[in-house]
């Protein structure tokens, strides 16, 4: 059995196909062989034996990446006892991997992947250094089976959230956040000293400095939590510093600061529908993601509330409604999250190669009218099947019998 | 000022059986505002924070050649609407206007009824959110039916213009579900004002929040109530204080012999609720709380206009049928918290076709700015599931529902002559996810347009902020 599921080639034909990294093409095929995309075009050999899945009149996309939210890693926000995602006690918790705190049978996981959002960032919570986010794909027993990419980056915030991990001071968290990192590359010049405790007392615990090398030597992701146009100045500056490659999350006022962000060369994680002023941002906008993109910044989209990770869709059609394109919008939820989380060379399009997390839809992925007709995870048809779904087919007919 | 007495029609209503001290609930004129003279007048006599709303004067408005959703039934291609001071006056294939009216160009554009929602928080939750505008829980005792939100809601909350930009012309602003008993609701026209009395809804009945379930006994869980069953005995406590609260001024004012009671603001307001004159708007997730609620409404003799959030309503659609309570609930909220678990998209669409009123709400600044992409996701995913929706049942969501579930819906709700013209121009089919409004008109006033800078309103706390 598990031979043949392994072995199983199905082929999604006639589609409306939208391969992200290329135009889209009518009446095509993708091919899916072993869990992985075999051919995508409109002269595709089938082969005999390949389960067809009839997709005329219907849009085929890659599935949606989601780099926000705690999937897997809470099951119920208001139950602490559900929620596996920040490491207490900790303010700098670059050690800390969310991995094995996923529960790969959370209810929270089919619900969103029968809306199209195949893939998610568990991202950590936490005081100045959250941890390390690592990339999941929706599907899967056990949690080796569903993680993609681990880590993707450590997480630090720049935010107001911040302060109290620094004395109440923008400034004290941007220089306890230097002392850290100078405590780092000190450590690793220094292990001979430090393990005869012949050093100073360092900003942080050996495990949380060792971690943090990666991310000093270019090797690893920081990404950011910064909202106000100074604190995206501030990530910026001290990327620049320790030549760190940056990844902005939040970027609430990005869109003031645009050609600077371009021309570091960093990406930004927004959420299209946030515009409620803070005094972490007053200058929040809905047409941040566009203004971003507009100015040449590498956007993905966000849906941060993890039990609506699946409203992916609708933060995007809102992006399109204030001024991005919707291929833009398209690839700001597939391809440049894959990028910006460093597995592009397996997800994000509809290339031959790709793993094959491919969505069925009847029609604008955005659109409210539109209904997913398939899932693909890694080659493997997802039952459209959630204890949501269950929920409502026993109540559909009042009182329910058993 | 011709809707007003529609107006004064339900404030007159409100009048007749006031009557501790609650006389002037749904005073509409500020004419009210001169106290009855006399030396033996007292404050219960007196006007009780009337509303001195003045409808904004614009020219009459015809919208031609756009697909008008009237609410009420009704979905026109090419068709036109005329308002004029402040009242719908056609609506239809073929509409004729006076020569000085606006004409607003619908083509390719949509017109339906303004946006209402049962449920928010703006002005009592303000944006920027520090604890200096978080006035929404006077959470100092579980019964606080004496306080009101509108002595909490503040003019300048800088999310009132972003919920206008999204199509909302009326609010119930309402107190949070820390206490059993929340206290008064606001409802306010959503037009930009200085003052609170400026903004309220000529005529609207209060609401009397309560919550259920976990926000009271989680709050108070040190004093108590504690549990469920704290609840419940909690709320018949209060009700069975304010039947006598009633009883008491009822004798009263029929002979006027001795002395007058004392006020007790608490008690005033449960006293209207077991009147019949303020609405309760009750908090409630599941569906075995919602029938235990029913049953306390039923030993006290009130109604429940609405159940809010009601994640479950699809459990007891039938009951909430039967029981003429509507259902204020989300799209697709759901897993929060334990007792938001059961949340399904298909909440709406089953309370619909039980026979039920569904209403969208937002409880939320960012939600309400788009209660037409909530409603529209609650229709769509209810025809998946076989729930044959109309777009006009789902367009009544979010406009003549909610109407009804804050008693206005002889005012506002629909696209009809004779009512209020709120009224709201969208750019595309508002029940697709790209639709935004263009314009919107409150009492026939252009409150809004996207097109024109200098007719968007603006907060004094957003002046000076940006660069």
């Amino acid at each position: 059995m598990i031979a043949f599921l392994l072995a199983q080639t199905i082929a999604i034909t006639g589609g409306t196909v939208y391969p992200v990294s290329g135009p889209k093409m009518d009446n095509a095929t993708v091919l899916i062989r072993d869990g992985r995309i075999a051919a995508v075009g409109t002269n595709v050999a089938i082969p005999a034996g390949a389960t067809r899945i009839d997709a005329a009149g219907k849009w085929v996309t890659p599935g949606l990446i989601d780099g926000a939210g705690n999937m897997g890693l809470r099951e119920i926000s208001a139950v602490q006892n559900t929620n596996e995602g920040t490491l207490r006690g900790n303010e700098v918790a670059a050690a800390f991997n969310v991995a094995e705190g996923i529960n790969p049978a959370s209810t929270l996981i089919p619900v969103t992947r029968i809306e199209g959002v195949t893939t998610t960032l568990a991202v950590p919570g936490g005081d100045l250094i959250w941890g390390q986010a690592v990339l999941i794909d929706l599907d899967g027993t056990t949690i080796e089976a569903m993680v993609a990419k681990s880590p993707v980056a450590i997480v630090a915030d720049l935010s107001e959230g911040a302060k109290s991990a620094a004395g109440g001071s923008r400034a004290g968290v941007a220089q306890r956040l230097r002392r850290v990192f100078n405590d780092a590359l000190e450590y690793s010049r220094r292990r001979t000293d430090y393990s005869r405790a012949q050093m100073q007392g360092l900003a942080a615990s050996a495990a949380d400095l060792e971690a943090l090398l990666p991310v000093l030597r270019g090797q690893l992701p920081l990404m950011v939590v910064a909202n106000r146009r100074s604190d995206i100045e501030t990530a910026l500056r001290i990327a620049r510093e320790y030549k760190i490659r940056l990844i902005l999350a939040g970027a609430a006022e990005g869109w003031q600061i645009a050609d600077k962000i371009a021309a570091a060369g960093v990406p930004v994680l927004v959420q299209p529908m946030d515009n409620i002023p803070t005094y972490d941002a007053l200058g929040v906008r809905y047409e941040n993601a566009a203004l971003l993109t507009k100015g040449g910044v590498k956007v993905s989209l966000l849906e941060t509330q993890t039990e609506n990770s699946r409203n992916l869709r609708q933060q995007a059609g809102n992006a399109v409604a204030y001024g991005m394109t919707w291929e833009q919008a398209l690839r700001a939820v597939t391809l440049t999250p894959a990028e910006t989380f460093g597995v592009a060379d397996r997800y994000g399009s509809l290339e031959a190669g790709k793993v094959a997390n491919v969505v069925v839809w009847t029609g604008d992925p955005f659109e409210f009218s539109t209904g997913v007709e398939h899932v693909f995870i890694r080659g493997k048809e997802i039952p459209l099947r959630s204890r949501q779904t269950e929920l409502m087919e026993r109540y559909r007919s009042l009182p329910p019998k058993y | 000022m011709r809707h007003l007495s529609a107006a004064l029609l339900l404030a007159g209503l409100a009048a007749g059986c006031a009557s501790a001290g609650a006389r002037q609930t749904g005073a509409t004129e500020p004419a009210s505002q001169t106290a009855p003279a006399g030396r033996d007048s007292t404050s219960v006599d007196r006007a009780q924070y009337p509303s001195t709303y003045r409808r904004h004067p614009n020219p009459s408005v015809v919208i031609r050649n756009a697909t008008i959703m009237t609410a009420t039934g009704q979905e026109i291609q090419g068709g036109s609407i005329l308002f004029r001071e402040g009242r719908i006056v056609a609506v239809g294939a073929t509409v004729e206007a006076p020569a000085d009216a606006v004409v607003v160009d619908g083509t390719g554009k949509w017109v339906t009824p303004g946006v209402i929602d049962t449920h928010s928080h703006l002005g009592v939750y303000a944006a920027p959110g520090t604890w200096a505008e978080s006035d929404g829980n006077e959470a100092t005792n579980p019964v606080t039916a004496e306080v009101w939100a509108e002595h909490s809601f503040w003019p300048h909350d800088p999310q009132i213009p972003l919920a206008i930009a999204g199509g909302v012309t009326t609010i119930q602003a309402l107190p949070g579900s820390a206490n059993l008993i929340g206290g008064r609701s606001a409802v306010m026209k959503l037009v930009p004002g200085r003052t609170v009395q400026e903004m309220k809804f000529p005529g609207a009945r209060y609401g009397l929040k309560m919550a259920c379930g976990e926000n009271p006994k989680r709050v108070y869980s040190s004093r108590g109530p504690s549990t469920r069953m704290g609840n419940m005995a909690g709320y018949r406590a209060a009700f069975i204080q304010a039947e006598q609260y009633r009883r008491r001024w009822d004798k009263w004012n029929k002979d006027h012999t001795g002395d007058a009671p004392q006020r007790d603001l608490r008690m005033e307001s449960l006293a209207e609720v077991l009147r019949g004159n303020i609405f309760v708007q009750n908090h409630c997730y599941r569906a075995d709380e919602m029938v235990q609620m029913l049953d306390l409404a039923h030993e006290f003799g009130f109604r429940i206009r609405s159940f809010h959030h009601a994640v479950e309503a699809y459990k007891i659609a039938d009951i909430l049928a039967r029981e003429g309570a509507a259902v204020s609930i989300w799209a697709d909220w759901w897993g929060f918290k334990e007792e938001a678990m059961d949340g399904i998209y298909e909440n709406a669409a089953l309370v619909q076709q039980a026979g039920g009123r569904a209403v969208i709400h937002s409880d939320d600044a960012s939600g309400i700015q788009r209660l037409n992409q909530e409603a529209a996701k609650a229709m769509y995913h209810g025809r998946r599931a076989g729930i044959q929706i109309t777009r006009d049942q789902a367009l009544r969501w979010f406009t003549a529902n909610p109407a009804w579930a804050l008693g206005l819906d002889s005012i506002v709700g629909t696209l009809e002559p004779g009512k209020m013209a709120d009224v709201v121009l969208w750019s595309a089919d508002p029940l697709s996810v790209y639709a935004r409004a263009l314009q919107v008109y409150n009492d026939g006033w252009l409150v809004y347009d996207r097109n024109d800078p200098a007719r968007q309103p603006k907060t004094d706390f957003s002046i000076g902020q940006q660069p």
